[in-house]
């Protein structure tokens, strides 16, 4: 990476996608800022790792500080759910080959790689959904965030993982509406970041759903 | 090919008062957006602690006006003891969070680190802007805590659980006040997040050719290596934040056990660990006392090889001790928790690291004390505050060599003796490190230098005054005087008084003085006179662009780097010194 950092393509501005300068815009030229929006979005994850570590960590404690801790069966929705997020991974790597493809910005691999976006957004919505539908059958149990400390981790765990989904989402719904006419230092750096954020979701999902099945 | 692409996207300077000055997304405004929150916060939070050292010493004298601040808390002018704690934990949290923090790694880290690698910009300006701006918005919501019914919580800066979560019950300011609390700190740690991202991945990928990492300048390594633990600590914050919010707000039980009783009414929660609340929040704290001290470090290390000019006996060392005490501030979170009921065993285990962490903080002295053995140094305000935080430093911390074992802690844990410990060596001396920075950096920020006369009249009077008010407080704690009581009266510690009252006027005299600096800020920003470029003859990239930098930094050339950082007392060469952007050769 270190003889990259120099001698390598020197990507122009391109915080946040802003790779088309006008007169009314701050542009100024970052040499190296399609490279750090790949660091950033790593370490990125890894405060996130850290933040759901010290959840997981919380768990351990709060387990061990009194008997009240009893099992709470998962609904089934959960797996299915599970099943969408690892399948919108799927479809965001075919969009990724999609356009990456192309090194020039050709409309027909761009249409190509914005439907199988368009899937990867669709599902992302049914994993919220899902994760929505498996609070209400928790609720309907009377299983709510203050019952007891299993449903109460279930819940902030649920609803920490989803808020991050959903800035997945937001990220993508950008990406999507600037694709389009976007530079390759766009398409290195935003895209292939939301990327790699994307499928960090999956694997945090992953993590989370084995936490909660082993010990919720 | 760079250069050439380089020129076809160098752009106009932004245009608008708001896009300039308020929504800016320019590091070097951002960075004194920053420097201007912390002074707001500094001033604030001195005054909280005039008021409580003056109702230390008269508890019955009535302060005129101060009713006004709050009619439960000070009737008639006179505090009571629940709103002392109210007062005390403003200080606290104003000062570690919003000054500590703030000053050293976000003001002049984000002014000077784009600048001393070789950038234009941070990697991600938008962030930086929300950054800052998410940080505003924490300050007010704090701030907040004042403007409600019954003020701001009494549970100090580490608002520990039990009492912290149950609400109303345990006090006065611990319903809205202690919400807001936790709502500040939580948007607090978002906002801090988002600027460690933007500092490590401008670091990483942004350096200008030739500017390799043991290039940098010791005080970007000390703003880089302060990012990595700041990313790690404030991610974990945020989740106990969010849990203690919880926990007050919907009824959950994380951090309250059973049965237990506050204000006669049983709390109608069960099972939680109130110790888990301390794991979580020490595991942030320990590693924010070096987030508040790295920075401080690095600027001082900066500006005395300059007034040495010569360089340290070893500037890697100087990183690697930085580095260390950065990985070491993971693994002593344990000794605040001596006193806690913690299985004494872990007590052991956490004193040999934090026993540990005195290696590298001794190795670092040793090297700024060597290499000042024999050095004519430039005696002028910024070299005074420099050296002022070496001696602040090292009085403060012997004495964690006491607090670091748990035989001794015990005793000394609830008195003075820590209070006098933790002001010393986290908040004198890294105070000490920003105004040394400030007299230092003014000049490039603002274009005018400050006043050399008022500088150092200001640094005599802060040096002696801050040891009049901190030294004591160790004298009493080793005598038993307890910490967090609002006053003393009718007890053993009746023969303390004079002690307290010499502390309290020596406070409010240093507290005084800091009006010169004050004053100095404001006049020498349009009566000062114009800074050169490179007014101390200085060797890094800050002094390569004029007094202040343009817009984009460089004038859209781009700086290349031949050169380690430190280029003083070099024979042969034309100054005593050698740019780090000069192709001059080093060898003579």
């Amino acid at each position: 990476m270190s003889s990259t950092i120099y001698e390598s393509v020197r990507m122009p501005p391109t915080d946040l996608g802003d790779s088309k300068p006008s007169s009314a815009r701050v542009t100024k030229v970052l040499y190296g800022a399609g490279e750090a929006s790949r660091s950033g979005i790593w370490v990125g994850i890894f405060a996130i790792t850290m933040s759901f570590a010290a959840f997981t960590s919380a768990i351990f404690v709060r387990q061990g500080s009194a008997a009240d801790w009893t099992h709470i069966v998962l609904p089934p929705i959960l797996y299915g759910n599970t099943l969408a997020l690892l399948l919108s991974s799927a479809t965001l790597q075919m969009a990724r080959r999609a356009i990456a493809a192309t090194p020039a910005a050709e409309s027909r691999a761009i249409r190509n790689g914005l439907s199988w976006l368009t899937a990867t957004l669709a599902l992302g919505f049914v994993f919220i959904g899902g994760q929505y539908e498996a609070w209400r059958q928790l609720a309907a149990q009377g299983l709510y965030l203050a019952t007891n400390p299993n449903s109460s981790f279930y819940y902030v765990l649920t609803a920490m993982h989803g808020l991050h989904v959903l800035a997945g989402i937001a990220a993508l719904v950008f990406v999507m509406s600037r694709i389009a006419v976007s530079s390759t230092a766009f398409r290195k750096s935003t895209f292939e970041a939301t990327a790699t954020y994307w499928h960090f979701m999956g694997v945090l999902w992953l993590y989370l759903l084995l936490v909660l099945r082993t010990k919720l | 090919m760079e250069e050439a692409s380089a020129q076809a996207h160098v752009h106009a300077p932004p245009e608008g008062f708001l896009r300039k000055y308020v929504f800016s997304l320019d590091h070097k405004v951002i960075g004194k957006q920053y420097y201007a929150l912390a002074l707001l916060a500094v001033s604030m939070g001195m005054a909280l602690s005039w008021l409580m050292r003056f109702h230390l010493v008269w508890p019955t004298t009535r302060i005129p006006g101060l009713e006004l601040l709050s009619k439960a808390g000070a009737p008639g002018g006179v505090i009571t003891p629940e709103y002392y704690l109210s007062l005390l934990t403003m200080h606290g949290t104003l000062m570690v969070f919003f000054v500590l923090t703030n000053a050293p790694f976000a003001a002049f880290g984000n002014y000077f680190l784009p600048i001393q690698i070789g950038a234009e910009d941070m990697a991600f300006p938008r962030f930086n802007m929300v950054s800052f701006w998410t940080t505003l918005v924490a300050f007010l919501v704090l701030i907040l805590a004042f403007a409600v019914p019954d003020g701001p919580p009494i549970s100090g800066w580490t608002s520990y659980a039990p009492l912290s979560a149950v609400g109303k019950d345990a006090g006065p300011g611990m319903g809205w006040g202690m919400n807001l609390w936790g709502i500040s700190i939580a948007i607090f740690c978002i906002g801090s997040l988002l600027g460690a991202l933007n500092f490590i991945a401008t670091t990483l990928d942004l350096r200008a050719k030739g500017m390799t990492l043991m290039r940098m300048p010791i005080c970007t390594w000390a703003w880089f290596i302060t990012s990595c633990i700041a990313l790690l600590a404030f991610a974990v914050l945020l989740p106990a934040c969010i849990l203690l919010i919880l926990d007050r707000t919907a009824g959950t039980s994380f951090f309250i056990p059973s049965g237990l009783v506050v204000s006669d009414r049983l709390q109608p929660h069960s099972g939680g660990s109130p110790l888990l609340w301390q794991h979580l929040f020490w595991f942030f704290g320990h590693p924010e006392v070096y987030i508040a001290i790295l920075p401080s470090m690095g600027i001082v290390s900066h500006i005395l090889i300059n007034s040495m000019r010569k360089p340290l006996l070893s500037a890697r060392v100087i990183i690697y001790s930085m580095m260390s005490i950065g990985f070491l501030s993971w693994m002593v979170w344990g000794h605040h928790m001596f006193v806690s009921g913690m299985n004494p065993f872990s007590s052991l285990l956490f004193s040999f690291p934090t026993l540990t962490i005195t290696i590298p903080a001794t190795i670092m002295t040793l090297i700024w004390l060597g290499s000042l053995y024999g050095a004519n140094i430039r005696i002028n305000a910024a070299s005074l505050f420099a050296l002022g935080f070496i001696s602040m430093f090292v009085s403060g911390g012997v004495s964690g060599f006491f607090l670091a074992q748990p035989s001794i802690d015990i005793v000394l844990h609830a008195t003075y003796f820590v209070v006098g410990h933790f002001h010393m060596v986290m908040g004198v001396a890294s105070i000490f490190g920003v105004f040394a920075g400030t007299y230092f950096w003014f000049g490039k920020m603002t274009g005018r230098m400050m006043n050399e006369t008022l500088g150092q009249l200001h640094f005599w009077l802060t040096f002696i005054g801050t040891y009049c008010i901190f030294m004591p407080f160790h004298y009493l704690g080793l005598v038993g005087n307890v910490r967090r009581y609002s006053a003393f009266v009718n007890d053993f510690t009746g023969p303390l008084m004079p002690l307290h009252k010499f502390i309290t006027i020596a406070a409010l005299g240093t507290g005084a003085a800091q009006l010169i600096f004050i004053f100095n800020l404001i006049y020498s920003r349009y009566k000062g006179a114009p800074a050169p470029e490179n007014p101390w003859n200085g060797t890094t990239l800050e002094w390569s662009v004029p007094s202040p930098p343009p817009w984009n930094n460089f004038g859209g050339k781009h700086p290349v780097i031949y050169h380690d950082p430190y280029q003083y007392d070099v024979k042969g060469s034309k100054g005593d010194y050698i740019m780090q952007d000069s192709p001059e050769s080093s060898a003579g």
